[in-house]
């Protein structure tokens, strides 16, 4: 800590905060989750300590007591650290591979299981018993059961 | 002096790893038995070498000789000595060297538990790991030696990051590299194979134990993990797809989707390339995450300090070794033949629907991690991809793979009944679905996603218990009397259960409050009332401490009491949080310690988690029935047989 | 054969693109405001909190904005740059003293010297905010008509201000 009083301020600051009703609170938290901390860069601002997330907190909560909607916050956010600050990348035209992919992925891998399925039974079916050959499997078969494991 | 033994030793295990590698491979490619034969015995070396070069980087430490640049950087004079062992693997150079601790010490378990595998098939698997050995060494001699000198030594050290001066430390690692580098070996077997010409169901059986047994150490690893982060960093927060802890969980679905499609291979003889593909590709993702980590081409809160250097040599090491097992695949694999064939409907193709799964769900996971470094790569700008799109891709992912695993235990090879597929687990349906609809009622508050989580983790937990129950019927007989390895994947699938119980009810019931609190005031949480009583300064042996004091009631009945800490290591200026938490097996109470605020307040942050602990144990659980599969009866029958051969016949190994 | 190589072909294509990420800086968080306004405020001098200063003061002329703290270890790295820039008189540099205590950042610039035309206080950090600031120090290259062109994160360093700002201040100033 750089300066116990320095976070005192930042505390001070947000001081006021504790005298309003939890549904700001819950509010700004649930906004703040949304976005990423920029010192600790694997956080939501919700969950950070750094002083510049403390700041931003505060930030939030003003606009939220200003009467601004969820979206106009998030996009003051955007307007001043970029596409970076929102935790939940949104959907552009350069993320449409991100958002989509795994689903074109999931089509793809049944895709190519089914066919690789249906191309195995076809070329097994040359594989196939003669028929005596196959009165002698099944005799044989009958006298075990497949249980599995 | 010490240190330089350290140092000569791993120079002598890299011409050992190197000599392996060469005489090994070409030894078996040209059957010379003389040659082959040396492969064993130069595991057991490099292993020995090994742990002496480990053990005198930990005496350096024990002895706080700081005239070792690693160990002036990770440690000080007043550092616990608990703490000073597990420090030679708290930075990136000791860390190394712990991974060629376990790296030498798999290929000394396979040079042991393989007798009764052909000794050409032994030689080609520990030349592999040797040369994967050789590339390890020539970083850390070449990058990343741990065992520099500092002229002139320094009279005190630099502190051991205070973020890992915890328990978790000791642990986390170990169990980790213990799955990472495991799964080598199942990569080995996999290149072996390939280079043999011979890959069939008995390759599959006997790799699966050692994909197993990896998958096992990953799994406590990760979850140790998560359960260190949960309550040594103060916010309650238990898997953040951080870059790092993604780079564990990658290796982990497609290590899990190995050991499903072994067991296809190793039954049937079927999907044989794939099976070796994934082989290939879970060590893959272990070296892909070892990049990714050390680096620097991603940020995260785990990553160590990085130096382009490094990042440079993980990635030739990474080419050379991934670059090549695939060329070498794409030249045999079309040699492969097809194995059983099997219907649409059947436990094959039920367990290649889950493979497609977590394939595509670790694929998902990669798109995420990367995507920032693409778009940054192509110039498109920067973003970051966070929980909220993690979470959106992987839990729809997840939940066909959940419901198919109650039906895959009970689906026959081969061909698979509809009808008796229905039989079989209308039970689980309906118990699912009671308890899912029902619970949420119960629990305080009905939703959708909880009613979904508990209704599928009843599910498989149901299929289970009747799996069990059913089979004990039909063949008269205990518990213990069944099949190791079925139980071990009952085991494993009740752990799922109870992890994903337990990751529903604590998303779903959580609480979490941030309060201004002064000596007398009280905050109620989940039926709990918690009193602050104030803020005490102690000293511990390397940090100064403010210690909250809080009284922890139910119904006014005083249980106990909470202290939170905040610390100041007094070597660095990072204050840490220790998080002070109430468990019962059944919810936590978790406190901790915010910031000072005027008049002798704090604020206190106040969390109530219900069956958190379910996520662990349910990890402890899957881990488990790994060990029980391992264990089977199968594997040591060879081992019985070949003591009988020697009895008798007197054959060599 | 075909199929079988797909793996390996997609396997280059990631290790092409680690390779060039190795030569990226994955923290750094680049500024939207490059080519847009500066925003507009109005701070207290540091010297004399009685004046305040806003950015319109410097419409026509290209200067620099150097956000910098008494706590703050790097700027104590960077301000000998800084200075010697300054007297270069090049160009001109405002300081933004951010989130710091008068007195404290008063005596810092007695002690290390001052080339700032002036500085002003930003002591909540609000404007810090308004410019996206996250860390300290951090450089803003204004033109003369008031857009932001460029910012520099972290320290400004000898070779920073030969090969990059130099070069842009005097294309600015054409």
């Amino acid at each position: 800590m750089k300066h116990w009083w320095l976070t005192l301020l930042c505390a001070v600051i947000a001081l006021p905060s504790w005298a309003n009703s939890g549904a700001t609170e819950k509010r700004m938290l649930d906004i703040a989750a949304e976005l990423r901390c920029l010192v600790c860069q694997n956080e939501s601002i919700a969950a950070s300590r750094a002083d510049l997330a403390v700041d931003l907190r505060q930030q939030i909560r003003e606009q939220i007591q200003a009467g601004k909607s969820d979206a106009e916050i998030r996009t003051y956010m955007v307007d001043r650290y970029g596409d970076f600050v929102l935790y939940r990348t949104p959907l552009k035209a350069t993320t449409l591979l991100l958002w989509f992919g795994p689903m074109l992925l999931l089509a793809f891998g049944l895709l190519v299981l089914a066919t690789t399925l249906r191309r195995r039974k076809s070329s097994m079916a040359d594989a196939l018993l003669s028929d005596d050959e196959r009165k002698r499997a099944q005799a044989l078969l009958a006298q075990t059961t497949d249980t599995g494991t | 002096m010490i240190a330089e033994l350290g140092h000569f030793s791993l120079i002598l295990t890299l011409f050992v790893a190197l000599a392996q590698g060469c005489l090994a491979l070409v030894g078996a490619a040209r059957g010379n038995a003389v040659w082959i034969a040396f492969a064993r015995p130069a595991a057991r070396a490099q292993f020995l070498l090994i742990i002496v070069s480990f053990a005198t980087l930990a005496w350096s430490f024990i002895v706080k000789d700081f005239s070792v640049t690693y160990v002036a950087q990770n440690s000080n004079s007043q550092l616990p000595l608990l703490y000073r062992i597990a420090a030679v693997w708290g930075g990136h150079e000791g860390s190394l060297l712990l991974w060629l601790l376990m790296q030498t010490g798999w290929a000394y378990a396979v040079s042991v538990f393989s007798k009764q595998l052909p000794d050409a098939m032994v030689a080609r698997v520990l030349g592999v790991l040797g040369l994967v050995t050789a590339g390890f060494l020539l970083f850390v001699l070449l990058t990343s030696n741990p065992f520099e000198r500092l002229v002139p030594a320094p009279i005190e050290g630099m502190d051991l990051n205070p973020l890992l001066q915890d328990i978790g430390l000791i642990f986390h690692p170990p169990l980790l590299y213990m799955g990472y580098v495991g799964f080598s070996v199942a990569f080995a077997f996999a290149i072996a194979a390939l280079l043999a010409g011979q890959l069939d169901s008995t390759w599959a059986r006997w790799s699966r134990p050692w994909a197993t047994a990896a998958w096992l150490f990953l799994t406590l690893g990760i979850a140790l993990g998560s359960w260190w982060a949960y309550y040594e960093l103060g916010w309650g927060g238990w898997w953040f797809w951080d870059p790092v802890e993604n780079s564990s969980f990658i290796p982990w679905l497609v290590g899990t989707a190995l050991i499903h499609s072994l067991a296809v291979t190793e039954k049937r003889a079927s999907f044989k390339n794939w099976t070796v593909l994934l082989a290939i590709s879970t060590f893959s993702l272990s070296l892909l995450g070892a990049f990714l980590v050390r680096s620097g081409v991603l940020t995260s809160v785990h990553a160590f300090a990085t130096d382009p250097r490094r990042g440079v040599f993980i990635l030739m090491l990474f080419t050379v070794v991934v670059g090549s097992s695939l060329f070498l695949f794409a030249l045999r694999a079309p040699k492969v033949g097809m194995g059983g064939r099997f219907e649409l409907i059947s436990r094959e193709s039920l367990l290649l629907v889950n493979n497609v799964l977590l394939a595509v769900a670790a694929g998902a996971v990669i798109l995420g991690t990367l995507y920032p470094l693409f778009i940054d790569a192509l110039g498109l700008g920067k973003l970051s991809v966070g929980p909220p799109y993690f979470n959106a891709v992987f839990i729809p992912l997840m939940v066909p793979a959940l419901l198919l695993m109650a039906v895959g235990p009970v689906a026959n090879w081969k061909s698979a009944k509809i009808s008796a597929l229905m039989k079989h687990l209308h039970v689980p349906a309906v118990v699912a679905l009671v308890i899912g609809v029902g619970a949420p009622f119960m629990l305080g508050r009905w939703s959708a996603l909880v009613a979904l989580g508990l209704a599928l983790a009843t599910w498989i937990a149901t299929a289970v218990v009747k799996g069990i129950v059913d089979r004990m019927r039909a063949t008269r007989t205990g518990l213990r009397a069944q099949p190791r390895s079925w139980l071990g994947m009952h085991l494993a699938h009740l752990g799922i259960a109870v992890f994903v119980a337990g990751v529903t009810l604590v998303m779903g019931y959580e609480t979490e409050q941030d309060v201004r609190m002064t000596p007398g005031s009280t905050v109620s949480t989940g039926g709990y009332d918690l009193k602050f009583l104030g803020v005490n300064k102690a000293q511990g042996p390397n940090y100064i401490a403010e210690i909250g004091d809080i009284e922890l009631s139910r119904d006014g009945r005083i249980l106990r009491r909470l202290h939170p800490e905040k610390r100041s290591y007094l070597s660095s200026q990072m204050p840490m949080t220790e998080a002070a938490i109430d468990a019962n097996g059944l919810r936590h109470v978790y406190v901790a310690l915010g910031e000072p605020l005027a008049d002798g307040a704090w604020s206190v942050r106040v969390y109530y988690k219900p069956f958190v602990d379910w996520i662990w144990i349910g990890c402890i659980l899957m881990a488990l029935g790994g060990l029980l599969a391992i264990s089977d009866r199968r594997y040591r029958l060879k081992r019985r047989e070949r003591k009988a051969a020697l009895v008798t016949g007197g054959a060599t190994a | 054969m075909s199929r079988f190589v797909w793996p390996l072909v997609g396997f280059i294509v990631l290790v092409g693109f680690l390779a060039f990420g190795l030569t990226l800086k994955p923290s750094e968080v680049p500024s939207p405001f490059i080519n847009k306004p500066a925003p507009s405020f109005t701070l207290p001098q540091l010297a004399s909190p009685e004046e305040t200063f806003s950015p319109e003061a410097m419409k026509g002329k290209v200067w620099l904005l150097n956000v910098w703290a008494s706590w703050c270890y790097a700027c104590l790295e960077e301000h000998p740059v800084i200075t010697a820039l300054a007297k270069t008189h090049t160009v001109p540099i405002v300081g933004l003293n951010y989130k710091d205590v008068r007195g404290e950042a008063i005596s810092w610039l007695e002690r290390h010297g001052n080339g700032y035309v002036l500085s002003v206080s930003d002591t909540q950090g609000r404007v810090g905010i308004d410019y996206g600031v996250y860390g300290v120090p951090e450089t803003f290259v204004i033109d003369k008509a008031g857009l932001i062109r460029y910012k520099h994160i972290g320290p400004v360093t000898d070779s920073a201000v030969r090969d990059t700002l130099l070069p842009l201040i005097r294309e600015l100033e054409q």
